[in-house]
């Protein structure tokens, strides 16, 4: 590796544009940042050797330089950006409404949006954020920041340790801030340094020569905030296990306790009741709110019984153990042995059972004769009544349709729309009469029957939704989040602010320079001049510009 | 008088000492160079009326909470209020580091034309639903605002920047791509003055139309020229719509809600032409000569500092603070919802400006426009998707 001495007599490494030690130029290498255009100094890197403008010649190198730029990174943040632009412009699948006509994404787009749509679920973009380009991207702004980083910080802070307070005097008069003054005296150079100790600058000296620092630590911010954001990323990758991640949906009704999927069977969960309560409508403060845009929710809640299944045999019927009695409302999740039960959503569209009343067919006041009542979800096959009367449920379809070829089913094992063929043998009688029963039907087949059976009163329950989830990443994406916030408050609201002042024959030379707020580095330097007459330093950016 | 309405009045209160505020500030135009560098006596004048009318809008903010026992955080009326609220208190925070008088006379108007806009949404005291009662709601909803607060500082000196800065002499690309920043300005005056215009005459139009598999009603309040899709005209003696809303329009009150774009379309351009006429120039051109004796390099600084300062605080309160509530009420920190995507390209955006700000090229000109787009964004997520791209946060 070729070395470079400079005439300070430190060896710096190849590659590098300003002398670790004392800021000189080093000639032929110049161009790296671009200073041979330029009259002032590019010091964003303080000057040292990056691999990526060093080795450009293998496959390797080749990769390196790319991800390393800056540039790179903010084109594919651009990308990523875009990208998460065009998944908002339709509702992504898993948000399309329920009310839509279809809530198949193949129906759905083009139905809705027309050409456009049909395009945007043919490009995938309907589920455009678990798309494996999109995956991709981030994981290439991810990398990106590696590189960027581990490109930057060696050589960064190995300058910023070798600085030395004696500085060539081209570095100083290529600075931003710069001024000479002539005839200053030695009481005027310590009147400064005891302004610039008072301003919290760290003054080290050198054969006259001062170097007065400060803020160096906002310097790794940056990369600090990097490493935050590799945590989150590494934490996402975990996530997809599910050791680390587990998420399921479960529905409980009232009074049912079941076991909870997703724990082995080793939990069960009772639902003691679902509440749902509205704000008062009487309410003074939200009276005229309410009586505009109608009632509004002020709680879900599920009172439930968490159970722990003992099981003395394996496969024998388990034995339950009360663990927690909790009630789960929104914002107010139950936990237990490292799970956690959210309030997810309900359902009020299933019956519990239903009340019958048999009367005569021609009886126009519909007088009953006698009633019965069946549980929805435990019919008995036959009910003998105290009149005499002997009901047989044929058939019972507990979400009942008509499917396409006529024919009566259900659609699932929930009473949401109960339905009944009912046989009536009428007291002492063994010919039934048939007939069919359900919510806004009853139809008698034969158009013969001599009594009837009709809806008498119902009994609804609520159905609660639940998601249980057990995320062992939290604490992950926790100290991603906090190490980002460090280090982007550390390199954002602290700056890292130096003075140099060069002695000469008969006078100073003084030059400063800050990565951020200038504004307040020159504010610094006004203090620290001041009851002295060393010249204010000139802002020379607009030199810079031709 | 009970504490609705003494907030209300508050609220009345801090609006028109910002206006008064705005006088100050323009008054401190007229000093010349040497007087500007001491303390100006108007500039002071206007920052302390700056703050009095600031304490009144914190009057109305505590007020109205006393009064509705949670912080009025939760509909798009107290949210855009308290975001012009966190844009004054952002530009309070960044005159005291930089002391310029300017600053006040753009950024004030700005946050005032916003605090008009938030009281064309209905401002009754609703409740909350549960999936905002939390504390999450103030910590989350205040700390977003106050970053896009300062970060609305960042696009004001931007856009004085460019103002300043762009050669008005004769018509160019530039410059007609600022006027047309400045004409969007005139969109939101418009909408204000077309909704407030037929508030007072009390207007209403009642139409009935189907939305996916339900019929549903909307009311009016600017004759229809678009009527919701299929939608049935119910109120007698009103205009008969001209058009119906194109039906991939989605999302609730998509009629009405492109209806009142297409007023605010209208009036804004019928203002903004009215005060071209006035000028008999751009108005971009028109107000370069106010910036004359500002620093550009001061501007661009602001501009960058104000990124620096806001985008930790954005990024603290719209993505971790965000996050962590939502794992609290649907226990899961990151969904997808529109809001948050938005969210994360207001982040992206940011992000880039920062990175870009380290080349040498992208000071200047260039991140002022940067500045501006990240603050449209801003407003895009604000505007576009609470009421256009249904999602959790859509409120009106």
């Amino acid at each position: 590796m070729d070395k470079l001495k400079c005439e300070c007599g430190h060896v710096n490494p190849e590659g590098t544009v300003l002398c670790e030690a004392c800021g000189k130029p080093i000639e032929g290498n110049q161009h790296i940042d671009g200073n041979d255009k330029k009259m002032l100094l590019n010091m964003r890197y303080e000057g040292s050797a990056r691999r990526s403008q060093t080795y450009r010649k293998s496959f390797v190198d080749k990769v390196w330089s790319f991800f390393s730029s800056v540039k790179v990174g903010v084109i594919l943040i651009v990308i990523a950006l875009i990208a998460s632009m065009i998944g908002t412009i339709f509702p992504q699948a898993q948000f399309i409404p329920p009310n839509a006509v279809s809530r198949d994404p193949a129906i759905y787009y083009e139905d809705q949006f027309g050409l456009i749509g049909k395009i945007y679920y043919t490009l995938g973009f309907h589920e455009m954020y678990s798309s494996w380009w999109y995956l991709l991207l981030l994981g290439l702004v991810g990398v990106s920041l590696v590189i960027c980083s581990l490109d930057r910080f060696i050589p960064l802070y190995k300058a910023l340790k070798i600085q030395k307070p004696k500085r060539h005097e081209t570095f100083l008069n290529r600075q931003r801030f710069y001024s000479e003054t002539e005839n200053v005296t030695e009481s005027d150079l310590e009147r400064m340094k005891e302004n610039l100790k008072k301003l919290r600058y760290n003054i080290t000296e050198q054969d006259g020569h001062i170097l007065a620092e400060k803020g160096r630590f906002s310097r790794w911010g940056p990369y600090v905030n990097h490493i935050g954001l590799i945590i989150i990323l590494l934490a996402a990758i975990l996530r997809t296990t599910p050791i680390m991640f587990t998420d399921e949906y479960v529905w409980v009704r009232e009074g049912e306790t079941i076991v909870l999927p997703g724990t082995d069977g080793e939990y069960y969960i009772e639902n003691k009741r679902f509440i749902m309560e509205m704000h008062d409508p009487e309410d003074e403060r939200f009276r005229d709110a309410i009586a505009q845009e109608g009632m509004v929710p002020s709680n879900f809640q599920t009172d439930v019984v968490i159970y722990k299944a003992e099981r003395e045999v394996p496969g024998a019927e388990p034995e339950l153990e009360p663990i927690l009695e909790d009630s789960i409302q929104m914002n107010k999740p139950a936990k237990f042995d490292g799970y956690t039960l959210y309030q997810q959503g309900y359902q009020q569209n299933e019956f519990s059972s239903m009340t019958f009343k048999i009367h005569e067919t021609d009886d126009e006041d519909a007088t009953a004769i006698d009633s019965f009542t069946v549980d929805l979800f435990d019919p008995e096959p036959e009910y003998i009544l105290d009149s005499g009367f002997r009901v047989v449920i044929e058939h019972y379809f507990p979400d009942y349709y008509l499917t396409e070829d006529g024919t009566p089913a259900s659609e699932t094992n929930y009473p949401r729309n109960p339905a009944f063929v009912l046989l009536v043998y009428p007291p002492e009688s063994d010919t039934p009469e048939v007939s069919f029963l359900g919510i806004g039907r009853n139809i008698d087949a034969t158009g013969e029957n001599e009594y009837k059976v009709a809806i008498q009163d119902f009994e609804t329950h609520f159905v609660s939704g639940l998601t249980l989830r057990v995320d062992r990443t939290l604490i992950f994406f926790g100290l991603g989040a906090a190490v980002f916030m460090i280090g982007v408050i550390q390199g954002m609201y602290w700056q890292h602010r130096r003075v140099w002042i060069h002695p000469k024959e008969n006078g100073i030379l003084l030059a400063a320079h800050t990565n951020k707020n200038w504004f307040g580095l020159s504010k610094d330097i006004e203090k620290a001049i001041e009851d002295t007459n060393i010249n204010m330093v000139e802002d020379r950016q607009d030199l810079d510009k031709s | 008088m009970d504490l609705i309405t003494l907030s209300s009045n508050m609220l009345y209160a801090a609006f028109i000492l910002y206006l008064v505020a705005t006088l100050f500030f323009g008054a401190t135009i007229r000093q010349k160079g040497r007087e500007r560098n001491k303390k100006s006596i108007a500039g002071n004048i206007a920052i302390g009326i700056t703050i009095l009318g600031f304490l009144a809008h914190l009057v109305y903010f505590i007020t109205r909470w006393m009064a509705s026992g949670h912080a009025p955080l939760g509909n798009m009326f107290e949210f855009v209020t308290f975001l012009g609220m966190a844009m004054i208190f952002a530009f309070i925070i960044i005159y005291f580091m930089y002391r310029l008088n300017f600053l006040g006379l753009f950024a004030l108007p700005i946050a005032m034309i916003l605090i008009a806009y938030a009281s064309m949404f209905p401002t009754e005291i609703a409740p909350l639903v549960p999936s905002l009662n939390s504390h999450w709601l103030y910590i989350h909803v205040t700390t977003v605002a106050i970053g896009q607060g300062i970060l609305f500082i960042s696009f004001v000196a931007g856009l004085m920047y460019l103002i300043k800065e762009i050669d008005q002499t004769k018509r160019t690309n530039k410059n007609t791509l600022l006027e047309i920043v400045l004409y969007v300005g005139f969109l939101f005056i418009g909408f204000i003055a077309i909704t407030t215009a037929f508030n007072v005459m009390d207007y209403n139009a009642t139409f009935e139309y189907q939305e996916g598999t339900e019929i549903l009603e909307t009311e009016y309040h600017l004759p229809p020229i678009a009527a919701p899709n299929n939608g049935v005209l119910l109120t007698e003696g009103v205009m008969e719509p001209w058009f119906e809303t194109p039906a991939w329009m989605q999302g609730a009150d998509a009629g009405r809600k492109f209806n009142t774009v297409i007023w605010s379309v209208i009036s804004g351009t019928v203002i903004y032409l009215l005060t071209i006429l006035i000028l008999r120039k751009r108005v971009g051109a028109a107000l370069q000569p106010l910036l004359r004796n500002v620093k550009a390099d001061l501007l661009d600084e602001i501009m960058y500092r104000a990124v620096a300062i806001g985008f930790p605080i954005f990024t603290l309160g719209g993505l971790i603070f965000a996050a962590i509530w939502a794992q609290i009420a649907w226990g899961r920190f990151w969904g997808w919802d529109p809001k948050e995507v938005w969210a994360l390209i207001t982040w992206f955006f940011y992000a880039a400006f920062l990175h870009l700000r380290l080349s040498r090229g992208w000071h200047g000109e260039k991140s002022g426009w940067l500045a501006v787009i990240g603050f449209g964004i801003i407003l895009f997520n604000l505007i576009v998707v609470n009421l256009v791209l249904a999602g959790l946060h859509s409120y009106a």
